[in-house]
């Protein structure tokens, strides 16, 4: 039940929904609250987010810092557009890698599904090449930041293969 | 199997892992890849040289152009990077579980929460 899908649309967008035994109460404030986004949003093992700002306000600053504990990390900026408790969050963001990445606009919507929740994720980009170029710096970091990264651009059964031959 | 040394010093350049990217949507010519990446089609016809040299791309001969595309090594290569970043999302999400099962144990048992 809480297998994570992670699709591409059309050229510029990326979804991946997910579903939580909690309700949308729950799973929203653990993405807006910094103190429960800095428990999970952290990628690899060993990484962690020793600065988590989320002024989750219309025109809240955001801004994320990673850190892998030897001396390597990266941040994140962005602002709130739109919050509807418990339902639905608009934002924009950007790595730094240190130079800004283009603007990623994600809408994030939480729906009651049984005693759970339905988690949606639209991701938009400028265009297809930014959403190729986001795929490779992410690479870059072995890192998800605002759950960016991309599967559909690939065929079906390099996306879905867990092992292939070395 | 691309020379090891070749294909690290190959990936080693963020325009390379993205032009990688960016064949992964399928083949293109020099000119194609030179106007997203705002470099000079010499500068580019570089980083192609590297990518074809760790063997991470083929191209082929069609007329005056030849169009690139992503090798064997070079689909596996994108392959594994993919895998990581999946797995690295699959993980919040799995950490998130945990911490909404921690979020309902506190509202369960008000006691026990963290402003006690």
């Amino acid at each position: 039940m809480s297998k994570m899908t992670l699709k591409t649309e059309g050229d510029r967008y990326v979804v991946v929904t997910r579903r939580f035994a909690a309700p949308p109460e729950a799973v929203y404030r653990a993405h807006t609250e910094p103190k429960l986004i800095q428990k999970w949003m952290l990628g690899p093992e060993g990484w962690t987010m020793p600065v988590c700002i989320n002024d989750a306000r219309p025109g809240g600053k955001i801004r994320f810092e990673w850190s892998d504990g030897k001396g390597r990390g990266f941040y994140l900026t962005g602002e709130c557009l739109e919050l509807e408790p418990y339902s639905r969050i608009v934002h924009v963001e950007r790595m730094h890698l240190p130079d800004p990445t283009p603007d990623n606009h994600v809408e994030t919507r939480f729906e009651a599904d049984g005693t759970g929740t339905l988690m949606t994720m639209r991701m938009t980009l400028p265009d297809a090449e930014t959403r190729s170029q986001m795929l490779a710096t992410g690479m870059e970091h072995g890192m998800e930041a605002g759950y960016v990264r991309l599967e559909g651009i690939l065929e079906p059964e390099l996306a879905g293969s867990q092992r292939h031959s070395q | 199997m691309p020379d090891l040394d070749a294909a690290f010093s190959a990936l080693a350049d963020p325009t390379r892992r993205a032009i990688l990217a960016r064949l992964a949507l399928g083949e293109a010519t020099v000119m194609e890849l030179v106007q997203p990446f705002e470099m000079t089609q010499p500068a580019i016809s570089r980083h192609l040289r590297v990518l074809e040299g760790a063997g991470m791309i083929v191209r082929r001969a069609e007329g005056t152009k030849r169009p690139c595309r992503l090798s064997k090594a070079g689909l596996e290569t994108i392959d594994q990077w993919l895998g990581m970043l999946r797995e690295a999302l699959a993980r919040n999400y799995d950490r998130l579980d945990a911490v909404l099962a921690e979020m309902n144990a506190e509202q369960m048992n008000p006691d026990k929460g963290e402003t006690r």
